[in-house]
């Protein structure tokens, strides 16, 4: 689809550098002179806005972290006055206390420029009708979609959540022809709809679906575009940086961030160290234009891969792949580190064994092992020890290859392995370091 | 002709930990069902109990309706002289024809010896048994 900006979309990747470097620039020079808390900081680490020579420099500044913006509650971080605020948001904070998200015109601006990009990158526009199933209020989904999906001339219908069979009517009713949502409750919406009679490919004009705010896979991409005959764009944003802000664009090849907005980079979730792009490690952004409640360095705690080489649509702007995790999940074992969502990507693409698992981590001697629990599916269980030693061990081979670490493979009775998510059951860690 | 000797042997996936066998077995027992052979196939970490019992089909419902994976394998029981040379025989008369045996077990009762066998080819199996006139178990004893 057509760039929304076309002159910064596809500036050469040097000249986005340099615009990078100048944004940062001035952004830490602004800082600086107007934070307390940026300057404090910078101090203690012992770097002057002047040591700022190149993009790579940004590496010299200290990294934020979640714990920052606890203890600045709720509005120790703000670098604007109030009268210059325009709304706040409130992220729920299911562990302490929550965050508080203040923006200003400008904040406001140029997070719907930024959805506005993305929604034209996968083919949103003018004529569409974008349902927007994420709620409103104190969460960003919402509103930040609305006025993304406004500014490209869509017509949004606010659904907010709940109420599944009035969303449904009102999606045949109104032709949505877009939706924006969690990927559960888009599945939990092409089921009511079934059971109201209604076939979301047949009966709507539903063909876009922006769904996010949850870790999600590509299988079920895979699932929801065959079953309700759409496009399925991954979406990424947290309340930090404004609320959902990037999206895949139509080669569904990444998440474009736009490198006028948000630096990326990509780090050692353990030792801080810069990765090189293709590699693993956890996300680290800062936010180059934002007024209200800047970020600099913030250790976003997402897991992901960052993509410099050129997209097929044309767009310059870096990728991120899908988050493939939290860094409060990661596990190293024997000095690699290691994701559970990466064993639980693995294990759906094998349908001899099901999806559920458990990693049990234990020392011998000097040397972590690491075995995984899996279940022989109905189909595949056969009475012939060589049949379940070859699934066994191609198991362990689809996990090595993927993990990069050595892994045994434990075929267990169907119904013993946890069922519930979280990490408490999935791993079990019985190393005593 | 060949069919009514081809018997529905189940087989189980059991972890290899105390009490799995116990649990089988007394599922089998609380459902009434009686088990004439079986045997444990171990691999690393877990095993398949095999069993030949009186009602296939009932103890395939009551297991899975226990969350156990189980399937039918088709297996021969071929009654053995009870006397030195009487696997030989049989094992000969299978071998010469070329069938593969995957695996057996055996279980020697008050009429005479049983080999259970799981083979590559079961009616050519079949055939040449009663061709060399050898006694099979009936698969109707098994249902």
């Amino acid at each position: 689809m057509a760039p929304w900006n076309r002159q910064i979309e596809e500036l050469p990747p040097d000249e986005l550098r340099q615009l990078q470097y100048r944004l940062a620039k001035s952004l830490i020079r602004r800082l600086y002179e107007t934070s307390e808390f940026y300057r404090r900081r910078m101090k203690e680490h012992d770097v002057r806005p002047d040591d700022i020579g190149s993009l790579a420099d940004i590496g010299k500044l200290p990294f934020m972290y979640k714990g920052d913006l606890r203890d600045n509650y709720p509005d120790g971080l703000f670098c604007a006055q109030k009268d210059e605020l325009v709304r706040y948001h409130v992220s729920s904070g299911t562990t302490g206390k929550p965050t508080v998200v203040g923006y200003t015109r400008q904040d406001i601006e140029n997070w719907s420029e930024s959805l506005a990009r993305a929604f034209s990158s996968c083919g949103l526009g003018r004529g569409d009708v974008l349902q927007v199933s994420y709620g409103y209020g104190l969460f960003t989904g919402g509103l930040g979609v609305h006025y993304g999906a406004e500014r490209v001339g869509a017509t949004v219908l606010p659904t907010s959540v709940g109420n599944t069979e009035r969303q449904i009517e009102l999606m045949q009713d109104l032709h949505t022809t877009a939706i924006a949502c969690t990927p559960s409750y888009l599945l939990h919406m092409g089921e009511v709809a079934e059971k109201m009679g209604v076939s979301i490919k047949n009966d709507t004009d539903l063909r876009i679906g922006i769904l996010g705010a949850e870790p999600w896979s590509e299988q079920m991409r895979g699932r929801l575009e065959e079953w309700l005959g759409i496009r399925a764009y991954d979406i990424y944003g947290t309340s930090e940086l404004s609320g959902p802000m990037f999206t895949e664009c139509s080669e569904q090849q990444g998440i474009h961030i736009w490198g006028d907005i948000a630096l990326v980079e990509v780090v050692d979730p353990e030792t801080g160290e810069a990765l090189p792009p293709g590699e693993r490690g956890e996300m680290v952004v800062t936010m180059l234009q934002k007024e209200a409640f800047p970020l600099v360095r913030y250790r976003i705690g997402d897991i992901t891969v960052l993509d410099e080489e050129p997209c097929a649509c044309g767009r310059t702007h870096p990728r991120i792949r899908r988050i493939q995790g939290r860094v409060d999940d990661m596990l190293i074992v024997r000095g690699i580190n290691v994701f559970p969502s990466q064993v639980e990507h693995v294990l759906l693409e094998i349908p001899e064994v099901g999806r559920h698992f458990q990693i049990v981590i234990d020392r011998k001697g000097a040397l972590d092992t690491m075995l995984v629990r899996v279940e022989v599916s109905e189909e595949a269980f056969s009475d012939k020890i060589t049949e379940l030693m070859v699934i066994k061990k191609a198991v362990e081979h689809r996990l090595k290859t993927t993990l990069n670490v050595a892994v045994g493979v434990e075929l267990v009775e169907p119904g013993t392995l946890p069922r519930f998510e979280g990490k408490s059951k999935k791993v079990v860690d019985r190393r005593s370091l | 002709m060949e069919k009514s000797y081809i018997i529905k042997q189940i087989s189980i996936f059991s972890e290899n930990r105390p009490g799995r066998l116990a649990a089988v077995a007394g599922a089998l027992r609380d459902a009434g069902i009686n088990i004439f052979a079986f045997s444990i196939a171990e691999a690393n970490g877990f095993g398949v109990v095999r069993a030949l019992v009186n009602r296939p089909e009932d103890a395939h419902r009551t297991l899975t309706g226990l969350g156990f994976r189980v399937s039918f394998t088709d297996v021969i029981g071929v009654k053995m002289r009870d006397e030195p040379g009487g696997l030989s025989e049989v094992a000969s008369v299978l071998g010469d024809a070329g069938i593969n045996i995957e695996y057996a077990y055996a279980y020697s009762g008050k009429d005479a010896a049983v080999l259970i066998l799981r083979v590559d080819k079961v009616e050519d199996a079949v055939r040449q048994i009663l061709d060399h006139g050898g006694e099979l178990l009936k698969a109707s004893l098994f249902r």
